[in-house]
């Protein structure tokens, strides 16, 4: 016992001695980066590491406008021809010069059949070097949003890749690291100084970044140490015992306890991710419940009955504890095509939703399972669980079935839902990646059953459109139909929350991924 | 001799068997690592081609026989979630595990046995009670409220021991330690007190009813007939009569310290292997759950084996042959 006594003496003294490294930053989330390989995975937190140490073309600031990255300009120089001029005397991090090279290089490699990233640049029908600093992507149609869509390619070293054999993203089949899963070589604001996964990642500033003074102020954090940290209530304390400095998701029941510690800060803003729920009109007869009548999905009066019966205010106030904003369409602001009076909801309106249900031909309700993940969004399983509540006062029956993520995704993907709880975020920022993947018949998450020949064409012609005005308007035109048509409940757009020390600067992303270029202590 | 310990192996390797079978047959109820291995992009095809890549398409018996042919010869592939070889995740997390075990079974050995004297020998005094009373909070509290309490106290409240993480570590060979550097103590404290208390409540219970057993026995009437002294007759005599079942407890709880470390560790972040297995579990990292489940079986299953073959060492009635000894309790 006196060895522990006397431990603890020794611990206070070092903890108070501790403090004077103010130029580190300590920061914490809940999940690590699953691989530094930059076109490897295509998630969240991986894509927050790598682009703190590799750079892309097109970088975006911390309201997520392109500025320009390794690219100092582009513009289109025939309908289906990107110029980009390249930004000269950059180096990476070991040395080599960057080039056009690197350029033609990176991007075959997000083409190749082990990327993640391959959907970003499937328009993509040829990179070709014009010169040392000037490149050309020739896409197989005109396409917009090219530049949109390759802010997320990053750039490697293509003597540096060929060195260390990773030409290619992991192959699991390989049964082998890839030197690339553990080590990096970018352009970017800091270098990979220490990669231990799931324990601890150092990076050091990168004084030679061509960034500093051009893009953004030259930040005056000399390191950033993360180390991934499960538990929430764990991840708070480090926060409030100062042993870290930044924390990009503190629960939301903890946030008022955050922002009441002398010395801590809450940052929020909302995030590029709209919850929804879905419910499939394909099917005839609904897999898991028998409801006399066939699926009624079917008919509009039943969705439309269903969307007023959700008290979005209550689920905002009591379940988000006011971190949501309601939401009337599936896409969030910040996303190019949404407009404040898309984002309009039904009126919440019990009686009229009885009504509804009587005229569908439902007057006493029917029964439906709601499928719903409870570890993937902000309190995901209890806004279901108050939308049970809710929906039995319209007389609807609704049995929850709250599963993991890796089993929710999975299901939905075998169509095994006929009433489900999904979250979309928009990397590329633009409308035509929600038709795309949820309104278009073909969509690879579209669960709904919705099919609407117009709507297809639209979402392909979108594609093409380099006017901007017609292309606005078609999009206008397409939330119209899909808003209309309620195969989709919206729900809310969710909000982030970042909790830091007084002393840090630190602008929150929209998009959750924070820019520790951007960083900087008082 | 060698008929018992060969009949023991097989055993053994029928029970790891098992274990592999039943934690294998649970994984198809953990999910689909596909979807947490590409982003929201990707199209069926692409799923369909990684599940293709990833052998997870082909019939149970394929898949559990490929798992233990792999298994036999030490590889348990490569990690969905960090795509590295499990064997090298599963060597470098160890070290973390079993110094927080060590230092965990220690401290209830240190501090469990003289309690328990105590409690056995001033059985009606308050101080006793009091442990008592306390020891039942001990094992009747979960583990994470334990941790997460410590927590509050020590690292936010007073501000002087690491919430989270291990400290600085001394990597000698492949064996990285916390032993060496001072953050590295600092880091064990409230993470092995957390993991112990369980463990320390257990033998203090343990030997205070022991001793309560042995204080009543003729040899210790005699002694204190023969005028030793106290001390003598509590320690040199009482304690260690009643040591055999204790160790044999110790020994048998290590391999579960080793198990239940997972929630130790979950709380502190510590990371050994029972992180390792949640993160796992929450990717449905197959590979990763498979290696750990095996390990934890091997563990158990070697510590039993060792034990019994201790017993065979000690015990002199195991000697008697099987055919004789059945034939004398029927």
């Amino acid at each position: 016992m006196r060895h522990v006594a006397y431990a603890l003496g020794l611990a206070t003294a070092v903890a108070f001695a501790g403090g004077a490294s103010a130029k580190t930053l300590n920061w914490a989330s809940q999940g690590d980066a699953l691989t530094m390989d930059p076109h490897a995975q295509n998630e969240g937190p991986t894509s927050t590491m790598n682009s703190q140490v590799y750079d892309s073309l097109i970088l975006r600031d911390s309201k997520l406008a392109k500025i320009p990255g390794l690219a100092v300009s582009w513009k289109p120089v025939e309908p289906s021809v990107w110029e980009f001029k390249l930004r000269e005397g950059v180096k990476f991090h070991e040395g080599q010069p960057f080039n056009a090279d690197d350029v033609v290089f990176s991007f075959q490699r997000a083409l190749s059949e082990t990327s993640d990233f391959k959907n970003y640049v499937n328009s993509i029908e040829t990179v070709d070097k014009v010169d040392d600093y000037t490149v050309r992507i020739t896409t197989k149609g005109p396409n917009p949003i090219l530049p949109d869509q390759i802010s997320s390619i990053r750039i490697m070293d293509k003597e540096w890749s060929e060195q260390h054999g990773v030409q290619a993203p992991q192959n699991y089949k390989e049964k082998e690291e890839t030197h690339a899963v553990r080590n990096a070589n970018g352009t970017g604001p800091f270098i990979l100084a220490k990669r231990d996964p799931d324990i601890e990642t150092r990076m050091t500033v990168n004084e030679a970044w061509w960034g500093w003074g051009v893009s953004d102020p030259k930040t005056n954090v000399s390191e950033i140490v993360y180390r991934p940290i499960a538990n929430p209530a764990t991840r708070v304390a480090a926060l409030l015992s100062g042993e870290l400095d930044f924390v990009l998701d503190p629960p939301l029941q903890d946030l008022a306890r955050i922002k009441a510690t002398p010395g801590l800060k809450v940052e929020q803003v909302n995030q590029i991710r709209t919850i929804f729920f879905g419910v499939d009109t394909g099917v005839d007869k609904l897999r898991h419940t028998e409801v006399a009548g066939g699926n009624p999905f079917k008919n509009p009066k039943v969705r439309e009955a269903m969307y007023r019966a959700i008290d979005i205010d209550t689920i905002r106030k009591k379940t988000m504890r006011g971190m949501s904003f309601p939401a009337g369409i599936i896409t969030s602001p910040g996303v190019h095509g949404y407009t404040e009076a898309l984002d309009e909801r039904l009126g919440y309106d019990v009686d009229a939703a009885k009504k509804l249900l009587a005229e569908a031909g439902y007057p006493n309700g029917f029964k439906v399972q709601l499928d719903c993940p409870n570890d993937r969004y902000n309190n995901d399983e209890a806004i279901c669980q108050a939308t049970v509540g809710m929906l039995a006062k319209i007389g609807i029956e609704v049995s929850l079935n709250a599963r993991s993520k890796s089993i929710h995704f999975k299901s939905l993907q075998n169509k095994e839902s006929d009433f489900y709880m999904l979250g979309w975020g928009v990397p590329t920022l633009d409308s035509h990646y929600v038709f795309s993947y949820l309104a278009a018949s073909k969509g690879s998450w579209n669960f709904t059953g919705f099919a609407d020949a117009r709507l297809d064409e639209l979402t392909t012609l979108m594609e093409t459109e380099t006017d901007s005005a017609k292309r606005d308007a078609m999009i206008k035109e397409a939330w119209d139909i899909l808003k209309a048509s309620n195969v989709y409940l919206p729900l809310h757009h969710q909000v982030i929350a970042w909790g830091m020390k007084d002393g840090l600067t630190l602008p929150i992303v929209p998009n959750d991924s924070p820019q520790f270029r951007t960083a900087q202590w008082k | 001799m060698v008929s018992y310990v060969i009949r023991r192996l097989l055993q053994a390797a029928l029970v790891m068997l098992v274990v592999a079978f039943v934690s294998f047959s649970l994984f198809r109820f953990a999910g689909d690592p596909v979807n947490n291995m590409v982003g929201q992009e990707a199209t069926q095809e692409d799923r369909r081609e990684l599940r293709e890549r990833l052998g997870l398409n082909d019939p149970f018996p394929v898949q559990f026989g490929r798992f233990v042919v792999d298994a036999l010869q030490g590889e348990f592939g490569i990690s969905y979630r960090l795509q590295r070889p499990v064997e090298d995740l599963i060597a470098e997390r160890m070290p973390a595990t079993l110094e927080l075990v060590l230092v965990s079974a220690v401290l209830a050995l240190i501090t469990g046995i003289p309690l328990g004297v105590y409690c056995g020998i001033h059985r009606d005094s308050w101080v006793s009670r009091a442990l008592l009373t306390v020891s039942l909070i001990g094992v009747s509290l979960p583990t994470f409220v334990i941790g997460i309490l410590l927590i509050y106290l020590f690292s936010v409240q007073m501000l002087v021991l690491p919430s989270f993480g291990r400290g600085e570590v001394v990597q000698i060979g492949w064996w990285s330690t916390g032993f060496l550097t001072f953050s590295g103590w600092q880091a064990l404290i409230l993470p092995s007190i957390t993991l112990s208390l369980f463990q320390l409540t257990l033998i203090m219970r343990l030997v205070r009813s022991e001793m309560l057993e042995v204080m009543r026995t003729d040899y210790i009437k005699f002694a204190r007939a023969r005028g030793l002294s106290n001390r003598a007759i509590n320690f040199g005599h009482a304690l260690k009569n009643t040591l055999v079942p204790v160790i044999t407890i110790v020994g048998l709880n290590i391999g579960s310290l080793i198990a239940f470390s997972i929630i130790t560790e979950t709380v502190f972040n510590w990371p050994g292997m029972g992180l390792l297995f949640i993160k796992a579990v929450q990717f449905a990292d197959v590979p990763i759950m498979a290696a750990y489940l095996t390990m934890v079986a091997f563990v158990f299953v070697s510590i039993n084996l060792l034990v019994d073959l201790l017993y065979y060492a000690i015990d002199p009635r195991l000697k008697v042959d099987r055919g004789t000894a059945a034939g004398r309790l029927s």
